[in-house]
């Protein structure tokens, strides 16, 4: 058990068409026995961060320290890590007993004791009664259990774990999502877990960090990333159905007016601005469960027409014309019903909005407040 | 409403496309063809000498005579056992470099990877009789067992060593490329999985890829197995009188005042039968070892 810390760590690559920046300074602490995410969109960077500190690709530059050691120079076996991959890279000409116990096979363990910890972690994975047989023949579920018991075998210091429940298809991930978390907790072991999938990341993380290009967006826990995104790039990737976004003027600090259509705002008092220019371009977000609709008759923030008009079930979601550049979703209860075609009103929770910088996509808002 | 039916005895054949028809002329055509000195070897072999005769030659035998095949393997066996010493030997060696540069170039880059592959398979392309004698003058300058006076009791050349050796270097350009082209096919992954069980460089290879590779050892036993029992110039120019292989004794036996074509053709036969067996029997893992790994499994 231990934590895990990047130290300005970049990766760059060279490839026949230049060079490629992976990883672009990235700093950030792992506690000791956290669930931290790396979450983001494909070629984010987040595997090839996960890969340094398997000792599977070398940092450019920076430091990587597993505990109080510095790994850049380990190799992968000298490292105290357990790898999950995503296809899971089991040993076809091993059964799965003995690819479970491939790991110990370079430690100087008694076979009483090897034994021992296969049947503990085929226990604990329910895979028992697969130990004689050979991974390929095995539906992908048992193989990822197969691939996390070689993992837990070695009693590592550090998890690593790249997109493992990808490949499973969504009933069983959604089954293995719980059995993780609570594998951890279980474990106690430092957990470093690199998906794209954003309810992966939320529902299973202590903390999640976001990364795009290279770069580290925002470090935090689930609910802080979702209330409070620190960038633009994280406000949009994170929430289902995505943040309503509308280009806008700021003046005076308080004032939103909308560049196209008519959607005006004034900003309540209790949001800080970080910049205090008269006049500023800004990015003016809005979560689709923190607008209200309701019929055109009553005072609302703006007007507008419903488009379409998506019940779910549990809730319906609907999509709003109000002359702006794209369409505002809108979530609703049930029983809330409005035709495609109507007018309504819509009004927005003044406590819930985010500014973003229109250049640097940089949130406007002073330091969130540290409730949930 | 008006039922129609199809009368008995009406019922129409598809034509039989005259294109068809040529083409099947034309394979059994080629396929005789490429039978009748298979089908002038067997019958000939069987023959009795008195039977053998220009006039008589394309009629089977009068009955089975195994008499030819008693001489010749009389006259062939010592040399049968020198292809054996030699094939077994070379193909073994020759497959294990192959296994081992095909898992250095698949899996560990280095510089220069990319110029030294391609050279090593212009290995494949040089013609034998092009370095025949350099050949034999570097083996000859190698020795293996000196005399006391300074001289060489032994060394590579006029021996079976020499010859194991020119056909192990002759097979490592194709055993590193069937190799090197199936081991590109097994994951990364797999191997990063057993870097970080703990396993390096020699470890990776006997633990994990050894284990999984043999559809190639299959492909490079039968290629090199084929190739070396069959070869002819090395075999009669390195080996020396007393090491030399089936098929330099064939050709001595081909040579002599009376042509015993019956013992000629059992002594070709017998030198044949070996790699008949090893297509028969292998054969169909040939194939599917080629194309391992080109279908993602």
């Amino acid at each position: 058990m231990a934590e895990v810390r990047f130290l300005n760590v970049v990766k760059r690559f060279s490839t026949k068409s230049g060079d490629v920046l992976a990883v672009d300074q990235v700093n950030l602490e792992v506690a000791d026995g956290e669930f931290l995410v790396l979450l983001g969109p494909s070629g984010c960077g987040k595997t090839t961060t996960l890969r340094m500190v398997a000792g599977l690709e070398t940092a450019t530059s920076g430091d990587i320290f597993i505990g109080s050691r510095r790994v850049n120079d380990l190799a992968p076996g000298e490292r105290d890590i357990a790898f999950v991959f995503q296809f899971y890279a089991l040993y076809p000409h091993l059964s799965v007993r003995d690819n479970i116990a491939f790991p110990l096979r370079a430690q100087r363990i008694s076979r009483e004791e090897v034994d021992k910890r296969v049947q503990d972690v085929a226990q604990r994975l329910k895979i028992e009664h697969i130990l004689k047989r050979r991974p390929n023949r095995l539906p992908s579920g048992e193989q990822q259990r197969v691939a996390l018991g070689r993992a837990m075998v070695r009693q590592p210091q550090v998890f690593l774990m790249d997109e493992p429940l990808t490949n499973l298809d969504a009933s069983l991930r959604a089954d293995m999502r719980v059995e993780l978390k609570h594998l951890q907790h279980e474990l106690g072991t430092t957990m470093l877990y690199v998906t794209h999938d954003q309810t992966e990341a939320m529902s299973m993380s202590h903390r999640i960090a976001v990364m795009n290009l290279g770069v580290l967006q925002q470090v935090g826990t689930p609910l802080e990333i979702y209330n409070h995104p620190q960038t633009l790039f994280v406000a949009l990737f994170i929430g289902s159905p995505p943040m309503n976004m509308m280009t806008c003027t700021l003046s005076e600090g308080r004032h939103l007016q909308a560049k196209v259509g008519n959607l005006r705002l004034t900003l309540s008092s209790t949001h800080r601005l970080l910049s205090q220019e008269r006049e500023q371009n800004v990015a003016f977000g809005v979560r689709s469960e923190d607008v209200h609709i309701q019929s055109a008759d009553r005072a609302s923030d703006v007007m507008g027409t419903v488009l379409v008009r998506e019940p779910l079930g549990d809730e319906t979601i609907y999509q709003v014309d109000v002359g702006g550049e794209s369409a505002l979703l809108v979530k609703a209860l049930p029983r809330e019903v409005f035709q495609p075609g109507e007018r309504v009103g819509l009004t927005i929770d003044p406590e819930r909005i985010h500014l973003f910088e229109a250049a640097t996509g940089k949130s406007l808002l002073a330091a969130a407040e540290k409730a949930g | 409403m008006a039922a129609t039916s199809v009368p008995l005895g009406t019922t129409r054949r598809p034509a039989i496309k005259p294109g068809r028809i040529l083409i099947y002329a034309l394979l059994i055509l080629f396929l005789l063809l490429f039978l009748l000195p298979v089908y002038m070897v067997i019958i000939t072999s069987f023959k009795s000498f008195q039977e053998v005769d220009l006039s008589r030659m394309w009629q089977l035998p009068v009955s089975l005579n195994f008499e030819s095949f008693a001489r010749a393997w009389e006259v062939l066996a010592p040399n049968f056992a020198n292809s054996l010493l030699l094939v077994v030997p070379a193909t073994a060696i020759s497959a294990i470099i192959g296994s081992l540069n095909g898992y250095v170039l698949a899996k560990w880059r280095f510089p220069g990877a990319n110029i030294l592959f391609p050279l090593m398979l212009f290995g494949m392309f040089i013609p034998y009789q092009a370095i025949l004698i350099p050949l034999v003058q570097f083996l000859n300058s190698v020795c293996l067992v000196p005399n006391a006076d300074g001289t060489c009791s032994t060394s590579l050349y006029g021996n079976i060593f020499g010859l194991i050796l020119v056909h192990v270097v002759y097979g490592i350009p194709i055993t590193t490329l069937i190799f090197r082209n199936y081991y590109t096919e097994v994951p990364d992954e797999m191997l990063e999985a057993g870097a970080i069980d703990g396993s390096g460089f020699w470890g990776l290879y006997w633990y994990i890829v050894l284990p999984i590779s043999l559809p190639g050892f299959v492909v490079v036993i039968i290629w090199q197995f084929t190739q070396i029992w069959n070869e002819f110039l090395f075999g009669v120019t390195i080996a020396g009188s007393s090491a030399q292989p089936i098929t330099a004794a064939l050709q001595n036996l081909s040579g002599s005042q009376i042509v015993e074509w019956n013992v000629q053709m059992a002594g070709a036969f017998l030198t044949a039968l070996p790699t008949l067996l090893v297509y028969i029997l292998l054969g169909r893992f040939f194939i599917r070892g080629l194309l391992a790994g080109s279908i993602k499994g």
